[in-house]
C-alpha cells in the first residue's frame, strides 16, 4: 500500500515538472498547446534510445532528451507562432499524431509497436535508482521539481514575466511598446517543451521501458486539465491540479475497483473538468495570482538602498 | 501521356480516388469554416458531430432493413438514415453550441477552445463506452460492383460521393450567396454588433450556422462510413485534416473550405504514390501542408493577406 | 530634412484604396495634426507608419532611413511611440505596470552590458539596477500626468479621461523622439480637452515631436503647428492652421460641394 502510495506521488512529480511547463505556455502566456505529452513522448523515447543503443550516461541523456524536445518545440514554434492561437493548438495537435506515427513507423530506431525496454537506473555517487526502492527515486525527483519550479518562479517574477502577462492581455499593444511577441512566444514554448523532454526522460528511466502509445493525445489533455483545475497562470495551483488529476486517475486502482470503471470513465472526466472549469470557474480552483510587479519592485529596492 | 513514370490509366484511378477523399474533406471544411466565419474560433467537437450523427444514421439503417437483402426498399431506408443522421447532427450542433460556447462568447479566446476540445472528449468517449470501441461495417446499399472503364475503375459509391458532395457544395454556396437568410449569415460574420442592429437575430443565425454545417458533417460521415468504417474515432483524425483543407483555402471561406478540400485529397493520394511516402506516415502529409501553408501564406489561397484591425 | 516623411505612400486593402500616395512629413519638434472625414485614411496611415500594418507601395522614412519594412516592436525602439483610437492598455494591469511595460526594452542600465545573456551571467545585482532604473522612469512618467495616487489600481478602473492619460504615459515611457496620438480628446469633456492640450504642449516642450489625428477642430487649430487633411486616402491639402481653415477644398471636404 504504502509502495503504491509511493508510486503516485512519483508520477505526480513527473507529472507535475511536464504541467509546470505547460502552464508557462497556457497559463501565463495564453497559447493553446496540445502536444505536451508528445515533448515528453520524444523525452523519453530520446532517453531510452540513448541510453540503450547509445550507452550513454543518464545525466547527459537527461539533457540531451531536454534539448532534443525544446529544438523540436522551436521548429513547430517558428512557423506557427507569429499567427493566431488557433492554429498554433491545431499545429500542435497534428504534431503530436506525426510523433505518435514516427515513433511507431521508425522501427530502426524506436523498434515500433514493442517499445524499448531494459533502460538501466540512473547512478549517482556510486548509487544506481531502480523502480524498486522508491524513497530515493523521489526526492531525486523532487529536487528536479523545486529547482523547475524556482526557475519559473524566478522568470515570472522578473521583467520577463511582466512582458508575458502584456503580451497575454494584447499583442499589439505589447508590440507597440517595444516587445518582440515572437521571440517571447517561441521562448516560452520552448522552455514548455524541455520541461516536457525532462518529465519524459524521468519517466523512461523510472519506469525503465517505453510503449509508443503511452504519449498520445488523451496524455496531452490529461496535463492540460491539471493546468486548467489548478488554475492558469499560476505554478502552485498548477501542482495542486496535477495532484488532483493524478489522484482521481489513480483512484480507481486505489480502491481497488478498476475492474468496474471503465477508462473511458477518466476521460470523460477530464472532458467535463474543461468544460465545466470554462464556464463556471475560469480562473481555476486556486485561481491565477495576479502579481503586482510595482510593489514588488519597490521592496526591493528599498532593501537595495538599505 | 506518362507523368512521373506513372501511366495515364493509373494517373486517371488516382484523379478519381483523390477526388473522392476530397470531397469528403471539403464537406467537413465547410462546417469548421462556416462557425470559424461567425464565432472566430475552431469547434474541435466538429468530428465528434460527424461521428455521433453517423452512428445514429447506422443505428436506423440497420434497424429499418438488411442491407445485404438489397433491392430498392434498402436504398429508401439508406436515404431515410442519411436525413436521420444529418438532423441528429444538427440537433447535437446547435446543442453544443447553447450549452458550451454561447456562455463563453465574451469570455478570453482560449476559453471556448478549451471547452469544444472538452466536448469533443466527453462525446468521443461516451461513444466507445455506449457503442464499443470496435469498428462496425456499414453496408453499401447498392451493388458497389466497380464500373470499368479502359484501366481505371470507379465503384457507384465513389460516384455518389462525388454527386452528393457537389450537390451539397453548389446547394449550400447558392444559399449563402442568394437567400435572405445567406445574406443575413453573411452580414454576421463579417460584424456582429452591426448585424444585430440590422435587426438579424444574431442567436439564430449562429444556430443556423451549427446546424448546416453539423448536418454536412453527417453526410460526410456515412460516406466515410460506407468506404471504411463507424467507430468511436473516426471524427477525430478526419476532422482534423478536414480543418487543414480548410485553413488550407483560407479559414472563414466557404469556396475556400470546398477547394483545400479537393486539393488535400489529391495531395494524398498523389503524395504516396508519385513522391513515394511510406502508407504509414500519409497522415503526416496534411500536417506539413498545414506547417508550409502558414509559412507562405498564412490567410489561405483564396484569401488576401489580412491583418487584425487596430 | 523633415523628422519622419513617407514617399507615395499606397494602402490598398482588396480593391479599396485606404491611403493613396500620399507624402505626409513631420518636422522635428512641431506639432502635427492629421485631420479629415471619417474614413479618410488616417488612422490607416498612422498604422503604416508604425508597422502595425504595411504599405502597398511607398515608403515612409524616419531620420533619413527608410523604415518601412520593420515591425511593429523595432518602430518603437528607434524612437516612435503611439497610442489608439479605441483605448488599448493592459486593463488588467496596474497603472504602475502599464509604465512599466512601456519602459520594458528601455530597461537597461548605462553602466550594463548591451548583452542580456552578459548582463545575467555577472549575477542578479545587474538585473536589478535594471529593474530600479524601470521603477524610477516609471515613476516619473506617472508623476508628469498626476497619476501616482492611481498607481495600484487596474488600468480598467480608471475614468475614461484618466485613462487616455495614462496610455500617453506609457507611450511616453518608451522614451521617442516622435509621438503620434489616435484621437486623445476623444469622449473628453471640454475642461479635460483644455487640460489635454496643455499636456500635449508640455511634451512638445520636452523635446518630442507630436503628431495627433483629432476631430475636435478647436484642439487642432489651437495647438497644431502645421496640419495635413487627407479626404478619401489622398492628401487634399496641407499648412498652417490659418491656411487650413480658409482652403476650398478642406471646407468641401467637410461641407459637401455646394451646387452652385
Amino acid at each position: 500500500m504504502l509502495d503504491f502510495i509511493l508510486l503516485i506521488v512519483i508520477y505526480i512529480i513527473i507529472y507535475s515538472i511536464s504541467s509546470l511547463g505547460l502552464n508557462l505556455i497556457v497559463g501565463y502566456t495564453g497559447m493553446l498547446s496540445l502536444c505536451q505529452a508528445a515533448f515528453m513522448g520524444i523525452g523519453a523515447y530520446s532517453t531510452a534510445v540513448l541510453m540503450t543503443a547509445g550507452h550513454m550516461d543518464f545525466w547527459l541523456a537527461l539533457l540531451s532528451s531536454g534539448a532534443i524536445a525544446a529544438l523540436c518545440g522551436i521548429l513547430i514554434g517558428i512557423p506557427t507562432l507569429r499567427l493566431r492561437g488557433d492554429y498554433l493548438a491545431i499545429a500542435t495537435l497534428g504534431f503530436g499524431e506525426i510523433v505518435k506515427n514516427v515513433i511507431l513507423n521508425w522501427d530502426s530506431v524506436t523498434k515500433g509497436p514493442m517499445g524499448i525496454n531494459g533502460i538501466p537506473g540512473p547512478s549517482l555517487f556510486g548509487y544506481t535508482f531502480t523502480s524498486m526502492e522508491k524513497l530515493p527515486w523521489l526526492f531525486l525527483l523532487l529536487f528536479f521539481l523545486a529547482a523547475t519550479y524556482m526557475l519559473i518562479r524566478v522568470m515570472i517574477r522578473s521583467r520577463v514575466g511582466r512582458a508575458l502577462e502584456a503580451i497575454r492581455e494584447d499583442e499589439i499593444a505589447a508590440s507597440a511598446m517595444g516587445i518582440n511577441i515572437a521571440k517571447y512566444k517561441v521562448g516560452v514554448f520552448t522552455t514548455g517543451a524541455f520541461c516536457g523532454g525532462l518529465a519524459g526522460s524521468f519517466f523512461a528511466a523510472y519506469s525503465q521501458s517505453v510503449a509508443p502509445l503511452t504519449f498520445d493525445f488523451m496524455m496531452s489533455i490529461m496535463i492540460l486539465c491539471m493546468v486548467v483545475l489548478g488554475g492558469l497562470g499560476n505554478s502552485f495551483a498548477t501542482v495542486i491540479g496535477t495532484v488532483l488529476i493524478v489522484i482521481a486517475s489513480e483512484l480507481p486502482r486505489l480502491l481497488g475497483i478498476s475492474h468496474i470503471i471503465p477508462a473511458q470513465m477518466n476521460q470523460i472526466l477530464f472532458g467535463f473538468i474543461l468544460v465545466f472549469m470554462m464556464i463556471y470557474r475560469p480562473q481555476g480552483i486556486i485561481g491565477r495570482i495576479k502579481l503586482n510587479y510595482g510593489k514588488m519592485m519597490k521592496d526591493e529596492i528599498l532593501h537595495m538602498e538599505r | 501521356m506518362d507523368l512521373f513514370n506513372i501511366p495515364a490509366n493509373e494517373l486517371i484511378q488516382h484523379l478519381i480516388n483523390g477526388l473522392t477523399l476530397g470531397a469528403i474533406y471539403s464537406l467537413i471544411a465547410l462546417g469548421y469554416t462556416m462557425v470559424y466565419g461567425i464565432l472566430k474560433f475552431i469547434n474541435f467537437a466538429h468530428g465528434e458531430i460527424l461521428m455521433l450523427g453517423t452512428y445514429s444514421g447506422y443505428f436506423l439503417y440497420y434497424m429499418l432493413c438488411d442491407p445485404t437483402k438489397g433491392g430498392s426498399y434498402v436504398i429508401i431506408a439508406f436515404a431515410v438514415s442519411l436525413l436521420f443522421a444529418m438532423i441528429i447532427s444538427a440537433i447535437l450542433g446547435i446543442t453544443i453550441e447553447r450549452i458550451a460556447y454561447k456562455p463563453l462568447r465574451k469570455a478570453p479566446r482560449l476559453a471556448p477552445l478549451l471547452s469544444a476540445i472538452g466536448v469533443s472528449i466527453i462525446l468521443m468517449n461516451l461513444a466507445s463506452l455506449m457503442f464499443g470501441t470496435k469498428s462496425k461495417k456499414f453496408d453499401y446499399p447498392f451493388d458497389n460492383t466497380p464500373i470499368h472503364f479502359g484501366d481505371a475503375s470507379i465503384t457507384p459509391n465513389q460516384i455518389m460521393i462525388l454527386v452528393v458532395g457537389l450537390i451539397m457544395m453548389v446547394s449550400l454556396k447558392l444559399f449563402v450567396d442568394r437567400s435572405r437568410l445567406g445574406k443575413a449569415m453573411r452580414a454576421t460574420s463579417e460584424n456582429q454588433a452591426v448585424a444585430a442592429l440590422m435587426g438579424i437575430n444574431v442567436n439564430s443565425i449562429i444556430s443556423l450556422t451549427f446546424a448546416i454545417g453539423s448536418a454536412l458533417a453527417a453526410v460526410a460521415g456515412i460516406l466515410i462510413a460506407m468506404e471504411f468504417k463507424v467507430y468511436p474515432t473516426m471524427g477525430q483524425l478526419a476532422g482534423l485534416k478536414a480543418f487543414i483543407a480548410a485553413v488550407v483555402g483560407g479559414i472563414g471561406n466557404i469556396t475556400g473550405a470546398m477547394v483545400g478540400g479537393i486539393l488535400l485529397g489529391l495531395l494524398e493520394t498523389f503524395g504516396v504514390v508519385i513522391i513515394g511516402i511510406p502508407q504509414g506516415l500519409k497522415d503526416t502529409i496534411a500536417f506539413s501542408v498545414l506547417i508550409i501553408i502558414l509559412l507562405v501564406k498564412p490567410s489561405g489561397l483564396l484569401i488576401k493577406n489580412r491583418r487584425e484591425k487596430v | 530634412m523633415p523628422l519622419l516623411y513617407t514617399k507615395n505612400l499606397r494602402r490598398e486593402f482588396g480593391g479599396v484604396i485606404a491611403v493613396s500616395d500620399v507624402n505626409f512629413e513631420v518636422m522635428k519638434n512641431s506639432i502635427t495634426g492629421l485631420i479629415g472625414p471619417n474614413g479618410a485614411g488616417k488612422t490607416t496611415l498612422f498604422n503604416n507608419i508604425t508597422g502595425l500594418d504595411f504599405p502597398t507601395k511607398g515608403n515612409v522614412f524616419f531620420k533619413g532611413e527608410d523604415i518601412t519594412e520593420l515591425p511593429a516592436y523595432k518602430i518603437t525602439r528607434i524612437g516612435i511611440a503611439r497610442t489608439f483610437q479605441n483605448i488599448r492598455l493592459f486593463r488588467e494591469m496596474t497603472v504602475f505596470e502599464n509604465v512599466m511595460i512601456g519602459r520594458h526594452f528601455r530597461g537597461n542600465h548605462p553602466k550594463l552590458s548591451r548583452n542580456r545573456l552578459v548582463n545575467f551571467a555577472l549575477g542578479m545585482v545587474n538585473l536589478k539596477m535594471e529593474e530600479k532604473d524601470i521603477y524610477e522612469n516609471s515613476i516619473k512618467w506617472l508623476d508628469f500626468f498626476n497619476l501616482l495616487p492611481f498607481r495600484d489600481e487596474y488600468a480598467k478602473n480608471l475614468p475614461y479621461g484618466r485613462q487616455r492619460e495614462l496610455e500617453i504615459a506609457r507611450a511616453l515611457a518608451t522614451e521617442p523622439d516622435l509621438l503620434f496620438l489616435d484621437e486623445p480628446a476623444a469622449g473628453m469633456n471640454p475642461q479635460e480637452t483644455e487640460e489635454l492640450m496643455a499636456t500635449i504642449r508640455k511634451i512638445r516642450d520636452l523635446g518630442v515631436t507630436v503628431v495627433l489625428i483629432e476631430h475636435d477642430m478647436k484642439l487642432v487649430m489651437n495647438i497644431c503647428d502645421t496640419i495635413t487633411v487627407l479626404n478619401y486616402g489622398q492628401k487634399i491639402a496641407e499648412g498652417t492652421p490659418g491656411q487650413i481653415q480658409n482652403n476650398k477644398d478642406v471646407i468641401e471636404a467637410y461641407l459637401g460641394k455646394s451646387d452652385d
